[in-house]
């Protein structure tokens, strides 16, 4: 504890403001309900209505409250990312320490998988299976997490044929241990800073992604409340001059720069950089 | 013997360092490492340093050129070259006289050289490059130093990359690339550390020949006092950054005043009580083994060996004779494609996998770099108490009085050691944790591969102590690869020799350690430096009386 109190007082300001702004974030979709002054999909007035005393921010294309959809959209969009992203990362270091640990075919046939999985690029092959699967949460977590997943494959299996041929890995498989207990106690733990440093990175290009394609009309479905579909349901608004569905679009960007701050650090300490 | 003739302590004095103080960073602060050492070397004059690792040889030796590694720095004292002050000399003058006036060698040549430009290409860059010689001069004079350094076709060789030559030519070259602008001064730092003991009496000798027909001041950093001995002309002996005794090289091995030189000097002298021959039938048997990587050449070749219950065998050879790889194929980690493995007169399956956990929990092995041989991860208590819970099925309060009745017989704290990770821990305890995990499993065979060759000797010494009384209480029986034929002096009952994959010779220590030797043998045995400031000159004076 007093290691993580110590750190995080030598922790540059970039960090300690990326870390406010996921705490932040984090306190909003925890309390969306507390906090929103509306219910999620309530109509409460007139269509585009602008920021005033009743509707602080105004309201959207059907007359439901900016604010808190906006609130409600912290709790969807980044639930779900956040939970691609563990998937992704659960599919991705799986395959990748079974591979670098096995070698051989193993290492060969996933490689190749992967190899072409990213070879379309992603969000063509995300719209594509999308279209075909239907636009349900659930598959949509399935389909980006194993679009994902290639990513963290390559880099926890360069990482782990590091660590594989380790004297204590050989003393581990020399006592007869099993698979599983190489790749969580041998592995895993050493491989841990480049990984967690990446789950940052991909936690904000999947948030982008499910952005990207609810703003196509294939990611999360109306009436949940989603920032990606505001960016789009609302867009007229701005030929006239008002900021309003440019909102959704800034708390993308704020939270992708405070984690990105975060990653860096972190990145930085794990590495054993100095200045 | 150099080639002017006054005594060296009326010479100019070259280098002078007075009171260097260095700090060295760690977790941001800045901890004092060598505390106020004086150095005074004069022209013509081989200084030896020698202390275990962190006493601060390496840093004082690169001092003498006023550079201090990143992370370090000289927070006190003069340095003095030449009669120039270098602590106030600006940085861009202290370049050109680095290279040209002053230069160094480092351990591992290997390392050192670019591994895409020619051997001549690298050797010629600094000459030309400080204007010192123009290109044909600085090949012409490569060729020179190539043949008194007694490297093969010195024509030809320099137009060799670095990958085409072994590890003691590189050495060498790198010798002739420090030569290469006629300095006035060399560092050596540990130049023959990485090297076979045979490969390892070449290069000193050739270093010793041109340092002398070139009259150039040197520094000659070792941890082998045996080996500085035959270097040095005065010997500085360091520790913790303190000069603990400094004197004329002779002078202090005849008669040494502090007790650490003492120690130093005796260090090879623990011999292990004398046994018979093997009794009852042997413990494994290793018969006719052939062995090699995937589809290449054979790196072990009808190799048979036999281990007998509680007793130690000695596997020597240089590096490349296949002496891991049959520690690899006893284990099963690389399958033999000829011959058979038996433990207890049953033969085994050659691979790991085939093999029952009952058998794999009577072999076990330590190897030799305990740093790579430890998850950073994990905790002693972690690391020492999975054998027990595996093998053994320990849990709990069990397990945990196991793991410290283990500490203590490696002679740790358990309160002090068992919660600590190995970063935590220095080489020598880092090599005992290896040890327990390995008696943790209770093995009736435990496989060392070089497990001393990492340790400074004082270490490794305490090391082959503890693993001797190991085996007096405990009864395991060790097999033990080394290339330190005084590991093998001091641990070994029965003593197995291999060259390029092959056995040589074999038997009880005794028969093969005094002669007639076989001719491969004699080399090794020959090759082991000794306290002697005359041994390498009579050594070569022997080989070439023989031719």
């Amino acid at each position: 504890m007093d290691a993580i109190v110590k750190s995080l007082r030598k922790a540059p300001p970039t960090a300690l403001f990326g870390m406010l702004v996921i705490l932040f974030y984090v306190f909003l979709a925890i309390f969306a309900p507390v906090i929103s002054p509306h219910g999620e999909t309530e109509i409460v007035g007139d269509q585009f209505e602008p920021w005033g005393d009743a509707f602080w921010l105004g309201t959207d294309n059907l007359g439901r409250d900016m604010a808190t959809r906006l609130i409600y959209g912290a709790r969807n969009t980044i639930g779900i990312a956040f939970v691609t992203t563990c998937l992704a990362f659960a599919i991705g270091i799986t395959m990748g320490f079974l591979a670098s640990t096995l070698g051989g075919w193993v290492d060969q046939l996933a490689s190749r998988v992967v190899d072409i999985l990213m070879a379309i690029p992603s969000l063509i092959f995300g719209l594509l299976l999308l279209s075909i699967f239907g636009t349900s949460v659930l598959s949509l977590i399935i389909i980006i997490a194993v679009l994902d997943s290639t990513r963290v494959y390559r880099l926890s299996r360069a990482v782990s044929q590091g660590i594989v041929v380790m004297d204590y890995v050989e003393v581990s498989r020399l006592r007869g241990e099993g698979l599983w207990y190489i790749m969580r106690h041998e592995i895993l733990p050493n491989a841990m800073a480049p990984l967690v440093a990446e789950f940052g990175l991909r936690f904000c290009f999947v948030f982008l992604f499910i952005s990207a394609l609810s703003f196509l009309g294939l990611g999360i479905q109306p009436p949940t409340a989603d920032w990606g579909s505001m960016v789009r349901d609302n867009a007229t608004l701005i030929t006239f001059g008002d900021l309003t569905p440019l909102l959704p679009a800034a708390s993308i960007a704020l939270l992708t720069v405070g984690v990105n701050f975060v990653v860096d650090w972190f990145l930085h300490k794990s590495s054993g950089l100095r200045e | 013997m150099s080639m002017d003739q006054t005594a060296p302590e009326q010479r100019e004095v070259l280098v002078e360092m007075r009171g260097l103080r260095i700090e060295g960073q760690s977790e941001d602060q800045w901890n004092e490492i060598v505390h106020g050492v004086d150095v005074t070397l004069r022209r013509g004059e081989v200084l030896g340093m020698i202390g275990e690792s962190g006493a601060g040889k390496s840093t004082i030796g690169l001092a003498s050129m006023a550079f201090a590694r990143p992370g370090c720095r000289i927070s006190g004292g003069t340095v003095t070259f030449d009669g120039m002050d270098l602590t106030a000399m600006p940085e861009a003058e202290k370049r050109k006289l680095r290279g040209t006036q002053i230069a160094y060698v480092a351990q591992s040549a290997a390392a050192s050289f670019n591994p895409a430009h020619r051997l001549i290409d690298q050797y010629s860059e600094m000459p030309v490059q400080h204007g010192v010689l123009d290109r044909a001069t600085a090949e012409t004079d490569a060729v020179d130093l190539f043949r008194r350094l007694k490297l093969p076709e010195p024509e030809t060789i320099g137009f060799r990359y670095p990958h085409q030559v072994s590890g003691g030519q590189l050495q060498r070259a790198m010798t002739a690339m420090a030569m290469s602008c006629k300095p006035d001064l060399i560092i050596f730092d540990e130049p023959t550390t990485a090297l076979d003991v045979t490969t390892q009496i070449e290069v000193l000798a050739a270093i010793r020949d041109v340092v002398e027909q070139f009259d150039t001041a040197a520094i000659y950093i070792a941890h082998d006092l045996a080996v500085v001995a035959q270097m040095a002309d005065r010997i500085m002996v360091l520790r913790h950054g303190n000069l603990v005794e400094e004197g004329d090289a002779r002078a202090m091995l005849a008669n040494p005043r502090e007790e650490y030189t003492r120690q130093l000097l005796s260090v090879r002298s623990f011999r292990k009580a004398a046994t018979g021959d093997a009794e009852q039938a042997p413990l494994l048997k290793v018969e006719g083994v052939t062995a090699s990587y995937g589809s290449g050449p054979k790196v072990l070749d009808d190799v048979s060996v036999e281990i007998g219950h509680a007793r130690t065998v000695a596997v020597v050879g240089e590096s490349g004779s296949g002496k891991s790889t049959l520690a690899r194929v006893i284990t099963g980690l690389l399958p033999l494609s000829e011959g058979s493995v038996s433990y207890k007169g049953e033969v085994q399956p050659p691979r790991l996998k085939d093999r029952g956990r009952g058998h794999l929990q009577t072999m076990q092995m330590i190897y030799q770099m305990p740093d790579t041989a430890l998850n950073p991860k994990q905790r002693i208590r972690e690391i020492i108490g999975r054998p027990l819970s595996f093998y053994l099925g320990m849990t709990g309060a069990k397990r945990e009085e196991r793991t410290r009745e283990l500490l203590s017989l490696i002679e740790l704290e358990p309160d002090d050691y068992i919660d600590r990770l190995p970063g935590e821990l220095s080489g020598g305890q880092k090599q005992r944790i290896c040890i327990a995990r390995a008696l943790a499993a209770e093995p009736e065979l435990i496989i060392c591969d070089e497990v001393t060759s990492a340790l400074d000797q004082l270490v490794a010494e305490e090391v082959l102590k503890l693993l001797q009384k190991l085996q007096d209480d405990l009864h395991v029986s060790y097999m033990f690869i080394t290339h330190d034929l005084a590991t093998v002096r001091a641990i070994a009952d029965d003593v197995v020799v291999m060259l390029q994959g092959k056995v040589v010779e074999s038997g009880p220590k005794d028969e093969v350690m005094t002669p007639p030797h076989h001719d491969y043998t004699e080399l090794l045995l020959s090759s082991v430096p000794e306290m002697d400031p005359d041994w390498l000159t009579r050594v070569l004076e022997t080989r070439q009386a023989r031719g």
